[in-house]
């Protein structure tokens, strides 16, 4: 922690130094965030999410070595940048997170609706952070490359294109709003348009990440989910249909570019 | 039956066609699966409730890539148009300092908010828009507005001469669909989000010669 906190100061200050030099915002805190690679508290929970993998857990008292995430059981290399994809046992497109929830409830014997009612930060939705973490960094440097090849992935991509774009509630805002044009920010903070891939570890290809700014480890259903909370709209349920599609929608638009995942965001 | 090789081709090509038809659903079929979607993907948390997802008709008209017709842009800035409340007594103006508070206010409306009165929101204004120029920490999803008044000739609040942009200005952050039917900004007076005075210091912070504004 002491580490942490003298690596902030000394960010802080170059951020300060990048302004002194006319650089751009956007360019201090691409350097800020630089600074911060060589020691991305990532780590850690990639640490803990594949311990977990390996340790015998849940009701059954097993491991989770034979998960299939779409490449075959206990395939996880190149898993991440293939989802969400269509699952023939489940009938159903997933994300990663959800994808892991259904290998708890079959292969550990833990209650899969409890898990997805659990709030961030809370209970198994740690282990499924910290899993999700460990799965996404094990695809680092490789390119997304979601199948479109069943129908239901077709129509999940379908329906990602209308929720984002769906506009609502108080504001009148849609996920279009803020990512639907090039070169727009809210405040300081750069706005990836997602509609087209945004370029490597851009939107989608830098998820699961570590916030620096409130410290905790940030999952794609958590982002979408703090998405949605300014949006002004009510509440997505945890791996609901529409969390899905939106991530079908963003990870086919995002083909071919490079994942950095977990990445490290201010 | 010997059928001629044409019609068996003709009819091949019906079965294909109406199999397509089954496996890759219209995009009507389409709009309607993400309707519902949507309707079971959220639930109520704090003040933001369900309800928050039934669209008006320039929130459907809006929610695609593809600008709505001339006809429904034309039906949306009227309805928006006949929205329009005007201040009590002409009472425009308040305090561009409150002014500049509300517009340096993210809050209001989220389902970690805990009221949904006025009372309780910013304008979230320098979220998307440059107003003063030491503010630098400003958004650009909507045009700079520094100098607003300046730019547009208000030299005294009071002249007749003032008086379009001003009646403008008040009708565009109560309503901005008045402009542009799918314009990004919230309705900020339809909708409820700032009350008549709140609104009043907006205009000031906008357009009085003294604001920062329009003074730097």
């Amino acid at each position: 922690m002491k580490t942490f906190v003298v690596g902030m100061a000394a960010v802080l200050g170059a951020t300060g130094l990048a302004q002194a030099q006319g650089k751009s915002a956007a360019e201090g805190i691409a350097e800020y965030r630089k600074m911060l690679e060589d020691g991305n508290p990532a780590d850690l929970f990639e640490a803990k999410g594949e311990a977990l993998w390996k340790t015998r857990r849940g009701p059954k008292n097993a491991t989770l070595e034979q998960c299939d995430l779409g490449k075959g059981p206990g395939v996880v290399k190149g898993a991440f940048v293939e989802l969400p994809r269509y699952f023939a046992d489940t009938k159903k497109v997933q994300d990663l997170e959800t994808r892991l929830v259904t290998c708890m409830e079959a292969l550990q014997g833990f209650d899969g609706a409890e898990i997805a009612k659990t709030p961030f930060g809370r209970g198994e939705q740690v282990a499924l952070t910290a899993l999700a973490t460990w799965i996404a960094a094990e695809s680092r440097g490789l390119r997304f490359n979601l199948p479109q090849g069943h129908a239901a992935e077709k129509k999940s991509y379908e329906i990602g294109k209308r929720v984002f774009f769906y506009r609502g509630g108080p504001y009148d805002f849609s996920c279009a709003s803020c990512h639907g044009e090039e070169g727009k920010r809210i405040r300081l903070q750069d706005l990836p348009m997602l509609t087209k891939n945004p370029g490597d570890g851009v939107g989608f290809a830098a998820w699961p990440a570590y916030r620096v700014s409130n410290g905790e480890m940030w999952s794609m259903q958590l982002r979408l989910n703090d998405c949605f909370r300014q949006q002004r709209m009510p509440y997505p349920i945890f791996g609901s249909e529409a969390t899905i599609a939106l991530g079908s929608f963003m990870g086919v638009n995002a083909k071919g570019a490079e994942s950095i995942a977990p990445a490290i965001k201010r | 039956m010997n059928l001629p090789i044409r019609t068996a081709i003709a009819i091949a090509a019906v079965v294909a066609i109406v199999a397509g038809c089954a496996t890759s659903p219209s995009s009507q079929d389409l709009d309607r699966e993400a309707q519902a979607a949507m309707k079971a993907s959220f639930r109520d948390q704090g003040i933001a409730k369900v309800d928050r997802l039934n669209q008006d008709l320039g929130q459907a008209a809006c929610s695609s890539d593809k600008p709505p017709s001339d006809a429904v842009a034309e039906r949306i800035m009227a309805e928006a148009r006949a929205s329009v409340e005007w201040p009590a007594g002409g009472q425009y103006f308040g305090d561009w300092r409150e002014g500049e508070k509300l517009a340096q206010s993210g809050r209001g409306m989220t389902w970690t908010d805990p009221s949904a009165a006025t009372s309780a929101n910013g304008g979230n204004c320098y979220n998307c828009h440059q107003i003063s120029k030491a503010e630098i920490s400003y958004g650009t999803i909507g045009p700079s507005l520094y100098n607003y008044g300046k730019l547009r000739g208000v030299s005294d609040l009071a002249a007749p001469s003032s008086q379009a942009v001003v009646e403008y200005t008040w009708m565009k952050i109560y309503n901005g669909k008045t402009v542009n039917a799918c314009s990004n900004m919230p309705r900020f007076g339809h909708v409820g989000l700032l009350d008549p005075q709140q609104m009043s210091h907006l205009m000031s912070l906008l357009l009085d010669p003294k604001s920062p504004v329009n003074s730097q």
